[in-house]
């Protein structure tokens, strides 16, 4: 597999190492062949399905009260629909609430900030007015970032957000 | 007669113990932690509509714990597909109480959509809720709520209430960081489980 690739199997594997235990997840066309069908049949995860983006947040910091890591998996769009929770708990609350987000439509290669999609294009914008610490992740030479942001995440009752480039395989 | 939400939740109080974990939302809470003072009180949930998913998260992070969910009707609108997640999570130890005063309380004293005609309970029941009780009086609560306390959970507890005595609504409290650093001292001595 090359540098231009993304493992979702080496994803799941740093989430893993971070300690995560809980994948909350609104299906996200990006994210779901390469890491939420591996969620799913992994039964060392337990798997939340939520009927929408921003109760993950909710449920994510209750779990963080009892030591439980766990990680809100849903697509760029959920974000956008989820801010108001973002902006209370992840930010005004500074809890460690871990996002990963996929950007459906985003070109590989392509920064977030030049796509051609006006969603995309938007998201990296957002997330630094609102403070938030994200990481690109596009390559498998990304994911060795995973690890250590969770970490930190959860070491500084911060919150972080991973964006997704392309479709994890 | 209606029952009082402030009479209601008082006679609540008198069925939880000092170890238990009680997430409120913005009136109740501020109903409730006048009635019971608590450091496992957590009113916290930031967001409107977020109670529900807060109590989710202590209920799978605690699973030996009974978590009791106070939630508003103008809450849980604001979150209403929750009841399906937690009815698909199925948490055992999980009691949600929905006071339902027809009202966005905290916002300003305007009806909720569907004042009057909507059943909760019914919501919850086909939502897949193991236990589903519903009140409108204050002898029949307690009557009931050692037996619903008991319930195979999630248990939902529709309660149609109105409003008792005013109760200082601290938003700065609420939303400070003091109460939330004393809810996670005090839960550090309660055990995870396994459930």
């Amino acid at each position: 597999m090359s540098e231009e690739e993304l493992s979702g199997e080496k994803i799941l594997n740093a989430i893993r190492e971070a300690g995560v235990s809980h994948i909350l997840s609104v299906p996200d066309r990006t994210t779901e062949k390469g890491i939420l069908r591996r969620v799913a049949a992994d039964h060392s995860f337990r798997h939340v399905r939520v009927s929408k983006e921003d109760e993950t947040i909710g449920i994510s910091a209750g779990l963080s009260y009892s030591g439980t890591r766990s990680l809100c998996l849903f697509q760029y769009t959920g974000l956008l629909d989820s801010l108001n929770a973002v902006r209370a708990i992840a930010m005004e609350y500074s809890m460690p609430i871990c996002m990963m987000v996929g950007l459906l439509g985003k070109k590989a290669g392509v920064p977030p900030k030049e796509s051609d999609n006006y969603g995309i294009r938007i998201v990296e914008p957002i997330l630094e007015a609102m403070e938030m610490k994200y990481v690109l992740i596009e390559s498998n030479h990304d994911v060795k970032k995973i690890v250590p942001a969770i970490e930190e995440a959860y070491k500084n009752s911060t919150p972080v957000t991973f964006l997704i480039g392309r479709s994890p395989i | 007669m209606v029952m009082k939400r402030d009479e209601m939740l008082r006679c609540l109080a008198n069925h939880v113990d000092n170890e238990q974990i009680v997430v409120a939302a913005y009136s109740s809470a501020f109903d409730w932690i006048s009635i019971r003072q608590s450091p496992l009180n957590y009113i916290s949930s930031g967001a409107m509509g977020m109670t529900s998913s807060h109590a989710l998260g202590f209920a799978l992070g605690w699973p030996d714990q009974r978590i009791i969910c106070l939630d508003g009707d103008g809450s849980l609108l604001m979150n209403l597909g929750s009841l399906v997640t937690i009815a698909d999570s199925a948490p055992k130890n999980l009691v949600h109480f929905v006071a339902d005063n027809g009202l966005y309380e905290a916002n300003g004293p305007h009806s909720t959509p569907g004042r009057g005609k909507t059943d909760y309970a019914g919501l919850a029941r086909a939502a897949g809720y193991k236990s589903v009780f519903e009140f409108d009086s204050l002898p029949n609560f307690e009557q009931q709520i050692g037996s619903v306390l008991q319930a195979t959970g999630p248990v939902f507890v529709w309660s149609k209430v109105e409003k008792g005595e005013n109760y200082p609504k601290d938003y700065k409290l609420m939303h400070g960081p003091e109460i939330r650093t004393r809810f996670a001292e005090a839960v550090r001595r309660i055990p995870r489980g396994h459930g």
